[in-house]
């Protein structure tokens, strides 16, 4: 039994092994140290970011490294667009992901660009670090899961964890990419523990985690719905079903070949993704499934997800906003009737 | 530049009952609040105005129905100070049914467009334009309203700052810009985070007139958004006016606050705090008295309890609800295929 610690604690960690081997590795952001220049405050009174996450950083590396900004998105974002490009390897920490609002014109027609315009002579090496997720009674403008948006912009790499060591392991990778990557931190999983590796160490961008085996019907699951498909496929199990979750853990690059492979094995395929259904990742994956493993499925892909709708405050609404066990259940259910019937 | 202090406006005894019991109501509704919460009942995040009644108060005092307002996620003050239902409200921070958006805002988005509360607003700077664009349907439609932008010192570094005033300022708009300077941004200093020493300075480089006062001096605050205000119905064009304020409590519930100096919370609490220098300046210009001000706290506390009650007895809104509201004329859930 290795050391368990928390999925937040895991993300510091992160941080600091990448700060204390590249010092070209800076974190900026709104309060990602906290107290700034507040003359009585003790580094380790300051906050350490709104949700306490990069507590302690400011300690070992300095305001120099660790640096407060001014509630200034497309300020912040945009400069470590550009000391990226210019020889840092910065870490951004925007908030919220509802606040891309603020500073897309950075990310999408910046960030993500200049290698491409520039004949590939450019690279930018930036991480922006993100809250997403509903569930945390956070209301509409801080609850989304915006990831989706995000995968449809060609320059930049996606990447949403579900377990403490992988954030922790696909953090340090996605800072060591050369590429701008977007790493989506759901607010609802940060006190979740889990056995984390001490050290440093990679989880490779782009490859799926298959996270349970099961030969009837595969459901990928992103972020914190991994969970919610692990729940289900428990209850799936004691009614005679095996459910296979995958976990893509990087939405872009995706690994296909891992969900092609996945549903030739069951022949059923269940998507399940927070984010509302327009347009969505379930949807892209869905349709390159549709696409490239057709002759694979017996039956149609379904789709869980959110509705078509902002996410709601009132706790009622909300709970039924984000996708259920029990809807994932009842869809497995559905979709593998006629398999069950005949198998028993 | 200076605080402000000439006294200009005549203060009768009705509007001085009036703010008075508007700050005293914003006062026990955050301290409620903050007791609620503390005891985990409260869902999601909370923001509290209390330490800051003079500004919103002071302003919207001078503010009718057709007048629109926009406010921050420290949004409760603006809307108990542009008449928002107290019920309605504090229900609404229940997430129930009966809430001024049906439960589905929260503390966060608290608005009531019949009041012209455009609504508190989860994102720091968004308020600018969106004051700007109440400004343009007044002056289109010619409505004799104003819009009022409350934004934190925060906000003031927020790119929007600057597209929403200077547009306010090239078109004339009938918009008023308060500042509301409590010193910090979260945890951030103002003076670590902006580039000038008053955020009324920056008025000059958009040719309008930027005022600071106290903005824990109502009286002050008041009579700054008469001139403000005056000059907006006029056809004047925007003004910025800087309240230098202070919050009581942290930037959220759970907030420590060791940023904050401790003498300076404790003489906020005390000698500054806003209702007790109200208070006393009705007093010494016998606007009321000892026992009629007495008597208004209590009925405001009743009001307050009142509204307690209301919201823990509502019902929270039906799960068909869910879907609703996303657009005007039709449904689409698209949830599962």
């Amino acid at each position: 039994m290795g050391r368990t610690i928390s999925f937040s604690e895991a993300i510091n960690e992160a941080l600091a092994e990448t700060m204390r081997r590249d010092k070209n590795v800076i974190l900026m952001g709104e309060d990602v140290a906290g107290g700034a220049a507040v003359d009585h405050l003790q580094d380790e009174e300051a906050w350490g970011g709104v949700m306490g996450v990069t507590q302690g950083l400011v300690q070992e590396f300095g305001r120099d490294r660790i640096l407060d900004t001014p509630i200034a998105e497309a300020g912040y974002v945009g400069a470590a667009v550009s000391a990226a490009a210019t020889g840092m390897r910065p870490v951004a920490e925007l908030m919220f992901n509802d606040f891309i609002g603020s500073c897309l014109d950075e990310v999408m027609n910046q960030g993500a660009k200049l290698r491409y315009m520039f004949g590939g002579k450019a690279k930018v090496p930036l991480t922006i670090r993100t809250m997403h997720g509903a569930g945390f009674r956070a209301a509409a403008q801080h609850s989304q899961s915006l990831y989706g948006m995000f995968t449809a912009i060609p320059g930049l790499k996606t990447v949403v964890p579900s377990t403490p060591a992988e954030a922790k392991g696909l953090l340090i990778a996605a800072i060591e990419d050369d590429d701008l990557v977007v790493f989506f931190e759901d607010k609802t999983l940060y006190n979740m523990k889990g056995e984390v590796p001490e050290g440093y160490y990679t989880t490779d961008l782009g490859k799926a985690d298959i996270k349970r085996e099961g030969s009837d019907v595969t459901i990928v699951a992103i972020g914190k719905q991994v969970h919610t498909a692990l729940e289900a496929a428990e209850q799936l199990a004691a009614k005679g079903v095996q459910a296979e979750i995958v976990d893509p853990r990087s939405l872009s690059p995706l690994d296909e070949d891992t969900i092609l492979a996945s549903v030739d094995k069951t022949n059923h395929l269940i998507v399940v993704d927070e984010a509302t259904p327009r347009c969505n990742v379930a949807t892209d994956i869905a349709a390159m499934v549709a696409d490239k493993g057709f002759d694979s499925l017996d039956a149609p892909i379904k789709r869980i997800t959110a509705p078509h709708s902002p996410v709601p405050f009132s706790p009622v609404l909300e709970d039924l906003y984000l996708p259920s066990a029990d809807t994932i259940v009842r869809t497995a259910m559905e979709l593998t009737g006629e398999d069950t019937a005949m198998t028993t | 530049m200076e605080a402000s202090n000439t006294r200009t406006q005549t203060m009768d005894s009705h509007q001085a009952m009036w703010m008075y019991q508007k700050m005293s109501e914003i006062r026990y509704f955050e301290d409620t609040v903050h007791e609620t919460f503390s005891k985990g009942v409260l869902p999601g995040f909370v923001h509290l105005y209390a330490g800051e009644e003079a500004v919103a108060v002071g302003v919207c005092a001078h503010l009718n129905d057709k007048d629109s307002i926009t406010s921050t996620h420290r949004g409760h003050g603006h809307c108990i100070a542009k008449g928002c239902d107290l019920n309605g409200m504090m229900a609404e921070i229940y997430g129930k049914e009966t809430g001024l958006c049906n439960g589905k805002g929260g503390s966060m988005h608290i608005a009531d467009i019949s009041k012209g509360m455009l609504g508190a607003n989860g994102i720091v700077g968004g308020g600018f334009p969106l004051a700007t664009g109440a400004g343009l349907t007044a002056k289109l439609q010619n409505t004799g309203g104003v819009a009022v932008c409350f934004f934190g010192d925060g906000a003031n570094n927020h790119g929007t700052f600057h597209e929403g005033i200077n547009m306010a300022a090239i078109w004339n708009l009938p918009v008023v810009f308060v500042a509301e300077n409590n010193g910090y941004a979260e945890a951030t200093p103002f003076s670590y985070a902006s580039s000038c020493e008053n955020i009324a300075d920056r008025a000059a480089s958009y040719g309008i007139p930027g005022e600071i006062v106290d903005g824990k001096d109502a009286m002050a605050v008041y009579e700054a958004a008469a001139r403000a205000i005056k000059r907006a119905r006029n056809g004047e064009g925007p003004s910025l006016i800087e309240c230098k304020t202070y919050r009581n409590y942290g930037h959220f519930e759970g907030d420590a606050q060791k940023y904050k100096g401790s003498e300076e919370r404790e003489e906020h609490l005390k000698d500054k705090d806003a209702i007790l220098q109200f208070r006393q300046y009705m007093l010494e210009h016998n606007l009321s008295n000892e026992e009629g001000l007495n008597k208004l706290d209590e009925q405001v506390k009743a009001s307050i309890q009142a509204a307690v009650e209301f919201a823990e007895s509502s019902d929270y809104p039906d799960a068909g609800s869910l879907i609703t509201d996303v657009y005007v004329d039709y449904t689409n859930t698209g949830r599962e295929s």
